[in-house]
């Protein structure tokens, strides 16, 4: 690939604008590709970029759920020692349930996951495979 | 008790040679059905869900699990049990993000979903370099462990155990390639599900199989409220094993992104039939591995209760012999060998499935598709597979030898940060980002593995507990043990920047092929 400018550090205050015009460049290749793509119709181009979106989404979604759990339970354990050393019944801390209960969930996210990609996703993959 | 350990014991020794027969007679059954490449590096692509399932909790569920976290626990309580949560909050993310991409978009390794739609050699190289970063400091871990556990529970001195290690671990792979490395996987997930049931069970026993009654009275027995210079013990809330939050945060990132990096993980999907099949066995081994680590919460209290911390410290420091003591406690010197051969078993599994990956760096990334351009001969791709595994092998052995004594959990976390920081950035951003390019990928695959192994090079653990500085006069330069929460968006930041900077007309076009095949695989309207 042809480089539109040189790396040289003098040049420095150039760059911004440089990497901006790289971008726009590169919009117009890959806007080239959707509407050019060999033989393809444009519907089924859009639903498979729908069907892309909606499964990063809900991937997105599912892993920050199990971040927010995981590094909840982390933060708890650095910040709340005293709070999770609280016995609900004698035997059982809270640190001790809650430590149980990420493991639990990450079973429940794995186990929604599935059930939507086995159901939803793989209807649409179904669909538009041809 | 001392008398159990250090000498060989006969009966874990029978236990282990069936063992060593049953695993042999299938790399026996396994070799007459590996000719071509796709049955050596992926078993054909007939290995079922639940069976991948039980092969990917084989994979990961190493002796540092059953051993480590068991010992930990008895140890300190509660503090172990935060190490068994971080080693399963990977799985989620593993089939969130990357089990179905990979499986479509690959044929034997990740680079081949890295390099899909970028200039092959040099991505294939630096994903190589990445691949055997990883496995090396794995490896060197395993090993290492090995040696010290055998001896240890056979009494078999340190080298020759880590010899045979080694030798029978490429028995298996050289002769039945990812057939008998996926059976080698599920038989010991079996087994060792089976004897950490069986020693919860005996725990719960003694104690009206009440997993709470046994929590209450290893806090009545082992709490003590603070006394002038020391801190108060609370066996079941958290110790001093989290102080600075920062540390634990950065060592939780690696636990849960390094799992996702692991190429001898990553290699396991491609081993399945299609996509659908890739999801599920993720589900099975979530619940496997989630399940397993629950019943540790059981064998280490048990440990701390029925044996003692004072009994496990002298026989290890580190209390990697609480379950095989435990067994010993509850079973005698039957139900001791019976452990003994399944830590051994986990150790040999573990270290096959890691030298398979490491060997299909070598042979179909870096010769089959560098250094022949993608094009050589299927009997020549065989045997260059089998002679990079015989040279992984044998380094592997070498470097067992020379690291023994060092520290083994730090080896783990070194090569979950490599795989967190060097393999899944570029997995993730080639999926799921169009504008990545060739130069990006090199970029972000090189500096995460640096940044990894410079910061860990400064951080407190080398210079304090390795080098033997003097925390006082030579301030570590990295505060963090782990270097996770730096190189992850390090190399995040790196693979985007410089893909921005450096354009690549065809890694844009072809992105509509990846697009394609992420969600159709093989058998979609572009293939080819």
């Amino acid at each position: 690939m042809p480089l539109r400018f040189r790396y040289s550090p003098a040049d420095c205050w150039r760059w911004p604008r440089a990497v901006f015009r790289q971008v726009r460049q590169a919009r117009r290749w890959t806007k080239g590709t959707v509407q050019s793509g060999e033989g393809m119709v444009t519907d089924r181009r859009d639903e498979l970029r729908a069907l892309t979106r909606r499964r990063s989404r809900v991937a997105v979604v599912l892993t920050a759920a199990m971040m927010i759990i995981y590094f909840g339970f982390i933060l708890l354990v650095a910040f709340r020692p005293e709070l999770l050393a609280t016995l609900i019944v004698p035997g059982l801390s809270l640190g001790i349930l809650m430590g149980a209960l990420v493991i639990v969930s990450a079973w429940l996210l794995t186990f929604i996951y599935v059930r939507w990609a086995n159901t939803v996703y793989d209807d649409e993959v179904n669909r538009l495979r041809r | 008790m001392d008398g159990a350990f250090g000498h060989l014991n006969v009966i874990a020794v029978v236990f282990f040679a069936t063992f060593m027969a049953i695993t042999l007679g299938i790399t026996y059954w396994a070799a007459k059905r590996t000719r071509s490449t796709r049955e050596y590096y992926a078993a054909g692509g007939t290995i079922t869900a639940p069976q991948n399932g039980f092969a990917l909790a084989g994979d990961y569920m190493s002796a540092a699990s059953f051993l480590g976290i068991a010992g930990l626990v008895s140890l300190s309580g509660f503090d172990g049990l935060i190490y068994s949560v971080g080693w399963l909050v990977g799985w989620p993310i593993v089939l969130f993000l990357i089990a179905e991409p990979l499986r479509n978009l690959g044929k034997y390794t990740f680079a081949d979903v890295v390099a899909y739609r970028l200039r092959q050699k040099p991505v294939r190289l630096a994903a190589a370099v990445g691949t055997l970063a990883t496995v090396t400091f794995y490896l060197i871990a395993q090993m290492v462990g090995a040696g010290n556990l055998i001896k240890l529970l056979f009494g078999i001195d340190y080298t020759i155990a880590v010899i045979v290690v080694g030798v029978v671990m490429l028995l298996y792979v050289l002769f039945g390639g990812m057939i008998a490395t996926t059976w080698v996987q599920i038989i010991k997930a079996m087994l060792l599900m089976t004897g950490a049931i069986l020693l919860a069970v005996f725990v719960l026993a003694q104690f009206g199989f009440s997993p709470l009654e046994l929590f209450s009275q290893a806090a009545a027995t082992y709490n003590t409220p603070a006394e002038a210079g020391k801190p108060a013990v609370d066996v079941l809330a958290p110790g001093p094993l989290i102080t600075n939050p920062w540390d634990a945060i950065s060592l939780g990132l690696a636990l849960m992104f390094g799992t996702a990096g692991l190429p001898h993980i990553l290699m396991r999907f491609f081993t399945v039939p299609d996509a659908k099949a890739a999801r599920s066995s993720v589900f099975y081994a979530t619940g496997l591995i989630g399940f397993f680590y629950l019943i540790t919460f059981v064998l280490g209290f048990g440990a701390m209760m029925l044996v003692g911390p004072e009994a496990i410290r002298a026989i290890d420091k580190g209390g990697n012999m609480a379950a095989p003591m435990l067994a010993y406690e509850l079973g005698g010197e039957a139900f001791f060998g019976f452990i003994s051969a399944v830590a051994f078993a986990t150790i040999l599994a573990v270290v096959s499935g890691l030298t398979l990956s490491a060997s299909a760096a070598l042979a179909h990334d870096i010769w089959v598709n560098v250094v022949r351009g993608g094009h050589a001969p299927e009997r020549e791709q065989l045997r260059v597979a089998r002679t990079a595994a015989i040279v992984v092998g044998v380094v592997a052995i070498m470097l067992g030898i020379v690291a023994q004594g060092q520290n083994v959990a730090f080896m783990v976390g070194l090569a979950f940060a490599i795989a967190a920081s060097a393999n899944l950035p570029a997995l993730l951003l080639s999926v799921f980002w169009r504008r990545y390019t060739t130069a990006g990928a090199v970029a972000s695959i090189l500096i995460g593995t640096v940044a990894a192994l410079v910061l860990i090079y400064l951080s407190p653990t080398v210079q304090y507990d390795i080098l033997k500085h003097n925390p006082a006069t030579d301030p570590a330069w990295f505060p963090l043990k782990n270097p996770a929460i730096v190189s992850i968006p390090l190399a995040f930041a790196v693979g985007i920047v410089v893909s921005l900077l450096r354009p690549e007309k065809e890694a844009w076009t072809r992105y509509a092929e990846v697009e394609e095949r992420v969600h159709f695989g093989a058998t979609g309207p572009l293939q080819g």
